[in-house]
């Protein structure tokens, strides 16, 4: 299908924040969005502001609704941030994991077995917790993935594995903005890239 | 038999604070001007307590007594602020901290004064004013804690805190764990003197009462009604600021707002 011809799954406008500034950036069903630009050029606060984290106006719509008719945790269930570096608020891998998504398969599919699940978040290395991270997000299957640097910390089959299932999720009409610095990324996962210099976001075709 | 001190000999106290002086200087302590000054305000400001007791007391005017209880109230609230490390902007601070103060100590106050010690009138200021006093002394130190406490623990935990939002839950719930840490903070003190008086301490006012001339079994009956109505006053304080606290400090869109701090 032509990207074109896809409906708008997140539609932003005149989006303001205190670092950083989006005048139009439309996200097509089943599109994905690379975001590329020098460290502490908005990136992070561009998705951040989307998540609605942070204090910010302007449209942002999913599926033609606005943000704001939307509930704030039903919201960020929908669309889905994973930060650079992800956080932890319990003490077991398994309690960050909804009692709804624990028969995805995406956990085992990025190595997460049960007995590491098990574990308490502090044991597991900087590769398994960002892995446990974007299994959480894409097990919940949002309609929108917003991902900054999401296989930074990863090897080459970990990345593969992550890849694999944000193409999944794209086909399934998901749509990405992915914050990466890896060009060969945005290659394989065919994404659309968008600059942002000096917190103000280009405009999408 | 009470025995009244005069001036020289309620002086003569002092003795050790000059004792502790000389050791401080002798040691490099360097406490010297804090102890000094501690004791200079404890001496002014009692005195001066004193003199407006007397005018309360004798007038018994509601008017007055209001005036006084307001007073009491800004001074406890701007102590409450005094006290934090990064205090919540502009006048949330004063107002929640004041606010929280009042509701609990006013409440308990007027239980006490209604139900349990019934003076004629209610209001009678010879129960009112210290009864009021006492109580908000303590559930200053209650509410200071848990605001310092829960500001903490936001600021440290903010990432996991910010994480859990992100994942879908409300508010109140990725502050569930401040919340409690915060609260258990603000009621460490009045839990603690609970669990040691009369055992590890005499409570200053029953010690008083003692001191001057009232049968113990009296003062003890007292006592544990004051407690009682202290750990109310600080519970329901504590647990109204630590709710504030985590209202004001997020939003209706269920964000971390921590740029509501000073600072």
């Amino acid at each position: 299908m032509d990207a074109d011809s896809r409906p708008v799954r997140l539609r932003i406008a005149d989006l303001v924040a205190a670092t950083v500034r989006a005048p139009r950036l439309d996200l097509r069903a089943g599109q994905g969005v690379a975001l590329r630009g020098p460290s502490g050029s908005g990136k992070t606060s561009l998705l951040r502001a989307i998540a609605d984290l942070d204090p910010n106006s302007g449209i942002v719509e999913l599926d033609g609704q606005p943000r704001e008719g939307i509930p704030a945790p039903e919201w960020r269930r929908r669309v889905a941030c994973v930060p650079a570096e992800p956080a932890w608020w319990a003490a077991l891998a398994i309690d960050h994991v909804p009692a709804g998504d624990r028969g995805s398969s995406i956990p085992g599919a990025f190595g997460l077995t049960p007995d590491l699940l098990a574990r308490p978040v502090e044991l597991l290395s900087t590769g398994e917790r960002q892995r446990l991270a974007l299994a959480i997000a894409l097990a919940r299957q949002p309609d929108v993935l917003l991902l900054d640097e999401p296989t930074a910390a990863l090897d080459g089959s970990s990345r593969a594995a992550v890849e694999a299932e944000i193409g999944a999720a794209l086909a399934r009409g998901a749509a990405l903005l992915l914050v990466t610095h890896d060009a060969a990324q945005v290659r394989r996962l065919g994404l659309l890239s968008v600059a942002v210099v000096d917190g103000r976001v280009a405009e999408t075709p | 038999m009470s025995i009244d001190p005069d001036s020289l000999h309620v002086a003569l106290g002092a003795i050790f604070l000059v004792l502790n002086a000389g050791l401080s200087i002798l040691l490099g302590l360097g406490i010297v001007r804090r102890m000094a000054i501690a004791a200079a305000r404890m001496v002014v400001q009692l005195a001066l307590v004193g003199l407006v007791l007397d005018v309360v007391l004798t007038t018994r005017s509601p008017a007055l007594i209001v005036l006084t209880v307001s007073v009491m109230t800004a001074v406890a609230a701007y102590e409450v602020i005094a006290r934090q490390e990064r205090p919540l902007a502009g006048i949330w601070g004063y107002g929640l901290g004041g606010a929280t103060m009042l509701f609990g100590a006013a409440v308990v106050t007027v239980f006490a004064l209604g139900v349990q010690l019934r003076p004629d009138p209610w209001y009678d200021p010879r129960f009112a004013v210290p009864l009021f006093g006492m109580i908000l002394g303590n559930a200053m130190t209650g509410i200071a804690l848990v605001m310092n406490a829960f500001v903490a623990d936001v600021t440290t935990r903010r990432r996991a805190i910010e994480a859990h939002l992100l994942a879908g839950a409300p508010r109140m719930l990725a502050l569930r764990a401040s919340l409690r840490r915060a609260a258990t903070a603000g009621l460490v003190p009045i839990v603690n003197a609970m669990a040691a008086t009369g055992v590890v301490s005499l409570p200053g006012m029953m010690t008083g009462q003692i001191l001057a001339g009232a049968d113990p079994a009296q003062a003890v009956r007292y006592q544990i009604m004051v407690m009682f109505l202290i750990a109310g006053a600080t519970g329901l304080g504590v647990s109204v600021a630590a709710w504030g606290m985590a209202l004001r400090l997020s939003d209706s869109r269920h964000r971390l707002r921590v740029d509501r701090l000073r600072g």
